[in-house]
């Protein structure tokens, strides 16, 4: 899977248009870019103009007059610091879970022939079908029964429901791009099988790990519903923003919105080598 | 070595296996159980309620409309993207990137984002104030604007979710041998011709696992809606959200949910249907 997926449609075939041609293709080019990029920039500057940026009429597209103040006194507000908070636990756990759970499963999947294979992967399929964030409703009162309603762990879980097949289908085809043999010489050379795999499988496996790992908690800062339902004072950031959403004024809104932006955008640069493979994997 | 049957794998898979069945099979036989049950007995109580609540229709209409203009948007859109990103030679890595970001973007952020630009005093009244076209500050996300509302939370959507189904294509379109479209080109096959009669047929089994995740992801929505409209724009799983939380009515709310997997199960059935694949049309 390394090799593969370090370079993402070779460049270079036969691309010799002419001029013509070429200047309407990066026309449209630069139209998807700021497509993409313009909300986000204009969210940064309400996020960072104020109550008075806000108000301003007509705007400037330019970010004139801006300051951090606004940002930090919305993570100064009651509640906020402790939102986000929550939203890197329940994160944090969800990596952990997800790959916790699902490597083993991948690595089952990868490297042995075994009855019942076929139905766990339905079962994992299965999930894709189902709108998941919605099985939040009943568990409610299970949740509540077993003391994790209204914590971060117990948000972290329906978000493992969400990120492990994921996890299992990914680690998979990541194990089996790692040839056996290398395996079986550890063991030849006295390896157990658990060392040969601590020794051999998991530092080449790793790079791709990190990056189950980030799809994983991305899945989980960005749930909204799930998060909702199942938290009342231990709010995770979206299910804070989402509560707040009629009441507090709009440069608020950005600020919030803005934060849940950033981190998306700098583990999509992280993983962007990964993106075309985990998803051309994830999607068979 | 072909590994012999042992314990080793059912060892390795039952955690997972253990953890789906308590946090996915489990909660959906409550959520039909908790549906259907009033009271002590069985009953469609709930889901007579359900459709007799004033927001019902509405929310299921919103909701088919926003899937059927933003999901095959979305499609284009991407088709669009894709062929164009494979033309580039120079900057390919930078454009694909900035392309994903909106993968990584929650949809209540998305509707936020969007809602700076579309709100009373936002960027988009600004530019039409500047080329005179309104003269001042205009709504266009309240209840006395449906149509505009609509069409912002289309936008909102087709910006945020197009990421998705751009990734899943350019991950098919690799799989394509290059030969098919160069043996085509020598026999004097047009660029337009090739897209149809050799890249589409082969990108099917991408097209339709993106459809599948498009169209589920899309019954689904709700916090795009919320951000941009708040409840000024019904849909199912708004509905579910108020009634589970402001409302308490459990019952209801999981007439919601049923509602939504019923219609997420036939959408996942028809695509397996329309766009499967036969073995030997493989390349």
């Amino acid at each position: 899977m390394t090799a593969a997926t370090s370079k993402v449609l070779e460049p270079g075939r036969s691309t010799t248009l002419p001029s013509a041609r070429r200047f309407l293709l990066w026309t449209g080019i630069v139209a998807l870019l700021a497509w993409v990029l313009v909300p986000i920039y204009f969210v940064a500057l309400g996020a960072f103009g104020g109550r008075l940026g806000v108000f301003r009429w007509p705007k400037s597209i330019w970010p004139t007059d801006l300051a951090i103040e606004p940002m930090m006194q919305f993570l100064t507000i009651e509640g906020v610091f402790n939102a986000l908070i929550n939203s890197l636990i329940a994160a944090g756990l969800t990596v952990l879970f997800s790959i916790a759970l699902g490597a083993p499963a991948g690595y089952a999947l990868a490297r042995y022939t075994f009855r019942g294979q076929n139905a766990y992967r339905l079962l994992v399929l299965l999930t894709r079908a189902f709108p998941l964030a919605i099985l939040a409703l009943p568990l409610t009162v299970s949740f509540i029964r077993l003391g994790l309603y209204d914590t971060p762990f117990g948000v972290s879980l329906i978000h493992t429901v969400l990120a492990l097949p994921f996890a299992a289908l990914v680690t998979q085809s990541l194990f089996m791009g790692i040839p056996r043999e290398y395996e079986e010489a550890a063991w030849v050379f006295g390896c157990t099988r658990f060392q040969a795999f601590m020794r051999v499988v998991l530092p080449l496996a790793l790079p791709g790990l990190a990056a189950t790992a980030i799809f994983a908690f991305v899945i989980s800062w960005n749930e909204v519903f799930a998060a909702s339902i199942l938290t009342v004072r231990e709010r995770t950031l979206t299910a804070y923003l989402l509560r707040i959403l009629s009441e507090s004024p709009l440069h608020y809104r950005f600020a919030g919105g803005f934060i849940l932006i950033i981190p998306s955008v700098l583990f999509i640069f992280a993983v962007r080598r990964y993106l075309f493979a985990v998803w051309g994997i994830a999607s068979k | 070595m072909p590994a012999r049957t042992s314990w080793i794998p059912y060892a390795l898979i039952a955690p997972s296996v253990i953890f789906l069945g308590a946090l996915f099979l489990v909660p959906l036989v409550q959520t039909v159980w908790l549906s259907v049950s009033a009271g002590d007995g069985l009953s469609l109580e709930n889901y007579q309620r359900m459709a007799g609540d004033l927001n019902f229709s509405l929310a299921v209409s919103n909701t088919f409309l926003l899937t059927l203009v933003v999901v095959p948007i979305q499609v284009v859109l991407a088709l669009a993207m894709a062929t164009m990103v494979t033309k580039l030679d120079k900057g390919r890595d930078l454009v694909l990137w900035v392309l994903t970001i909106p993968l990584g973007i929650s949809d209540l952020a998305a509707g936020l984002a969007w809602l700076a630009l579309l709100q009373n005093t936002g960027y988009l009244n600004s530019a039409l104030y500047a080329l005179g076209l309104i003269p001042g500050p205009t709504g266009w996300l309240s209840q006395e604007t449906p149509w505009s509302l609509f069409f912002a939370i289309a936008m909102a959507e087709v910006w945020r979710a197009t990421a998705i189904v751009l990734v899943i294509l350019i991950a098919g379109l690799q799989l394509i041998p290059k030969e098919f479209s160069e043996a085509a080109e020598i026999f004097g096959a047009r660029p337009w011709t090739r897209f149809r009669r050799i890249t589409l047929p082969l990108l099917k089994p991408s097209l339709q696992s993106a459809l599948i995740l498009r169209t589920v992801l899309a019954f689904e929505v709700f916090a795009v809606v919320y951000a941009l409209g708040g409840r000024n724009f019904p849909v199912l799983a708004g509905e579910a959200y108020v009634w589970q939380n402001d409302n308490q009515n459990y019952g209801v709310a999981a007439a919601y949910a049923v509602l939504i997997m019923a219609i997420s199960l036939a959408a996942t059935a028809v695509y397996l249907r329309v766009l499967r694949t036969r073995p030997e049309q493989l390349p």
